[in-house]
């Protein structure tokens, strides 16, 4: 008897304790985070178990979510990160939203006061659960030490399960100090939470037959086919059935650029052809994709012709924004092949070639003015293909938020699937510097390079800081127009060029980088550019590069928000 | 779109700011809840909202497919008064002196089936079940008539008039579930 006692004396630990060791038996390896007063008892625990589980210390929380992110995006994994009570959890607020829209894996484990206090306007005490219910898949107060091991499993089980998303653990201090018995099951069942619905036979028949009978068929391709690991099933359909295909902002690698029936980027700034094409095709195939309004524009204009299949795991998403003719419930890993199988082998060649008209139209507008430009100021665009080149468009693309992102992601080439890691549907300016490097920590052996104007860059720089510690190899290029770029475009466009507010005097952000022991380099001229670009990939040392770019450079083509695509401007004279 | 009146239907695990998930995707969209009630269900552990709103049948698909979506939410579904059998509770109260002054008490007690569940020195109570115009009609005859000191009125409960029960089908299929994971689970050790 006296063993058996002893035993379970040997098993209790503290909730802190507990906690660790939940997320040891989740494969955690990697904790973005912020001490502070109440989440002090886990990041005492966490000293005896340095060498299991890496934590990276970041110089804010936003950052700490937003690396968790980045590190989420590249890998797979659930991203996780830790932070205090109170002004912690509301500053790592926005990588939680981020991480809702995007559908990114994170466990975001925040302190809170101890269970007497909960109510009181304690100091630091926040009600995290209420106000992260509406930017969470699932949020929960631990009160009880012996409710750590159910509950982490539970939020590793939701967090990556289905469609992919954020949860919250609000852990009670006194929860921390508690001493439990530590029991670990991991949770593959919730009852109330069906993550992964039994595709129906008779969606795919309806799918099927749709697509055999169309002439005209275009295919949208998601992130959720990333997000389910079906690029090969994806491909396989497209060839079987030789159908065109263009990519949402986050749906890009998916697909390699270079692929026969990619063509190209959907949406507000995105390529011609496809946009134009939509509202041509006779069958369009959403696969993984959430109609946004940066993808359709005006609803009421947007596809009209065409008979609609939606495949998505999320069925709230079927209708949301555009009503459906053949909806296909469940993930695409699945649903995919079902429907390779049941479609008859296509070919649509004239169909297919018939984009190249649109596509000649934006390289003469367009791409060769931006991307080709020999004389004159510099171009984003012509420093982002210089890059995807100088890498073999190979590398990680980490974009902040404007006309940086967008024209990152038109002129990235991709070759690999998870190339691409952007904040799309908040749009979070500050995002690219901490997801970047959350991407390196998740991707280390890949080339992470970070694309951001000076406006957003400024806004999560101390992360400098983390990178320095760190010693992360991140490439971080700064397209630096001494504007908020894509805001001035919008007020050149549509409010009478009133630059209200948009105009940026920089520092010397070069001597930021080199306080921070980075190595850096300031490019004011185009015959600079490739040298400095070549230095900056030349180790997988941090590097800073900062190239002066055109004031008033613009993003085309575009489609003014809320408009039909036939509205899309391709130039300043147009 | 044709605005009418919408029953939702919502069973839910018994967990803290339950409420609270639901409301907030009624609140992003601007919608008012006419009105609510929540109790637990027959089945220990679940319980049951019942939500009425005015909306087009568009915005209510939505909502109710936004709902169903939370994790925690076992089943979320929506109805027309057509497909349900429905009922509110009202109580009235009334100044005891007023109502014996009326003199014709028994003509409403039998027009509007009221029970009367307390009479003393200060004030009568009248409890009414019925539809909302039923509770309304009652409520301005006494207004009326004799005046009334307090009203309130509950949230609808309703209950489906069809054979199906979709909570325990969407509860037999995930029973299901949980049996092929076992197995799976089984077949791995």
């Amino acid at each position: 008897m006296k063993s058996k006692n002893d035993n379970q004396e040997q098993k209790l630990v503290t909730g802190a304790e507990a906690l660790i060791l939940s997320l040891m038996k989740e494969g955690v390896e990697t904790i973005f985070g912020y001490p502070g007063g109440a989440i002090m008892p886990v990041y005492d625990a966490l000293y005896d178990h340095c060498d299991s589980i890496h934590h990276i210390l970041t110089r804010h929380e936003q950052g700490a979510t937003h690396a968790a992110q980045g590190f989420a995006r590249v890998s797979g994994k659930v991203g996780v990160s830790l932070v205090t009570s109170g002004p912690a959890a509301t500053n790592a607020m926005t990588g939680i939203a981020d991480a809702l829209l995007d559908s990114t894996p994170l466990v975001v484990i925040t302190g809170q006061v101890g269970t007497s206090l909960l109510g009181t306007d304690a100091f630091q005490e926040i009600d995290v659960v209420g106000i992260t219910q509406p930017i969470t898949k699932w949020s929960y107060q631990i009160r009880y030490a012996k409710d750590i091991p159910w509950a982490v499993a539970r939020a590793f089980y939701i967090a990556k399960s289905g469609r992919p998303g954020p949860v919250v653990l609000d852990f009670a201090k006194s929860a921390q100090t508690e001493m439990v018995e530590f029991d670990y099951k991991p949770c593959s069942f919730i009852r109330s939470y069906i993550p992964y619905p039994k595709i129906k036979e008779t969606q795919i028949e309806e799918a099927a037959k749709l697509i055999n009978s169309a002439k005209k068929p275009l295919a949208l391709v998601g992130q959720g086919v990333i997000l389910g690991g079906a690029e090969q099933e994806l491909k396989e359909f497209l060839e079987k059935a030789d159908i065109p295909a263009a990519s949402t902002l986050l749906g890009l690698s998916a697909m390699p650029t270079d692929f026969r029936l990619n063509k190209g980027f959907l949406g507000m700034h995105g390529n011609v052809a496809p946009n134009m094409k939509t509202n041509e095709c006779d069958v369009l195939i959403a696969i993984g994709m959430r109609f946004d309004d940066r993808v359709t524009g005006d609803l009421n204009t947007y596809a009209k012709q065409a008979k609609i299949i939606h495949l998505d795991i999320d069925k709230s998403e079927i209708g949301k924004n555009v009503p459906v003719d053949a909806p296909v419930v469940g993930s695409v890993k699945e649903s995919l092949p079902a429907l390779t199988a049941k479609v008859n082998p296509g070919k649509h060649t004239e169909w297919i070639e018939s984009f190249a008209e649109y596509d000649k139209k934006e390289y003469d507008a367009v791409i060769e003015k931006e991307v080709y430009r020999f004389e004159g100021e510099i171009t984003m665009g012509e420093i982002v293909h210089k890059v995807s080149e100088a890498i073999n468009h190979e590398a990680v693309v980490v974009t902040d938020v404007g006309q940086n992102q967008m024209m990152a992601a038109r002129y990235s080439q991709y070759t690999k699937t998870r190339s691409l890691v952007t904040s799309g549907g908040l749009g979070t300016m500050g995002f690219g510097l901490p997801a970047a490097m959350g991407a390196k920590v998740g991707a280390p052996d890949r080339t992470v390079c970070m694309f951001a104007g000076d406006g957003g860059f400024q806004m999560t720089i101390q992360e400098l800081g983390t990178i320095m510690q760190e010693k992360l190899g991140v490439k971080m290029i700064v397209m630096d127009n001494r504007f908020l770029g894509m805001v001035r475009q919008w007020q050149e466009l549509f409010f009478d060029e009133r630059y209200s507010f948009t105009h940026m005097d920089n520092p010397d952000f070069v001597a930021i980088a080199k306080a921070y022991n980075i190595n850096g380099k300031l490019v004011t001229k185009r015959e600079e550019l490739d040298d400095a670009i070549a230095d900056m990939l030349k180790d997988d040392k941090p590097y800073l590069l900062v190239v002066e770019v055109e004031q008033k450079g613009m993003v085309y083509p575009m489609i003014p928000a809320g408009t039909c695509v036939t509205n899309i401007i391709m130039n300043n004279g147009n | 779109m044709e605005t009418k009146l919408y029953t939702i239907t919502v069973f839910s695990e018994n967990t803290v700011g339950l409420l609270n998930q639901i409301t907030i995707i009624f609140t992003r969209r601007g919608l008012n809840i006419e009105t609510l009630s929540v109790s637990p269900s027959a089945l220990e552990g679940i319980h049951k909202f019942t939500i009425t709103l005015f909306s087009t049948k568009d915005v209510v698909e939505k909502v109710v497919k936004q709902i169903d979506k939370r994790v925690d939410i076992l089943k979320a579904y929506y109805n027309t008064d057509e497909d349900l059998v429905h009922q509110e509770l009202a109580l009235y109260k009334l100044a005891t002196d007023k109502v014996l002054e009326h003199g014709s008490i028994e003509y409403l007690v039998r027009k509007y089936n009221i029970r009367v569940l307390e009479i003393s020195n200060d004030c009568t109570v009248f409890l009414k079940a019925g539809h909302y115009a039923e509770t309304q009609a009652l409520f301005k005859e006494l207004s009326e008539k004799i005046g009334v000191l307090q009203f309130i009125r509950s949230g609808r409960i309703a209950i489906t008039r069809s054979k199906v029960e979709r909570l325990s089908d969407m509860l037999s299929k995930v029973e299901k579930i949980r049996n092929l994971k076992s197995i799976e689970e089984q077949g791995i050790e």
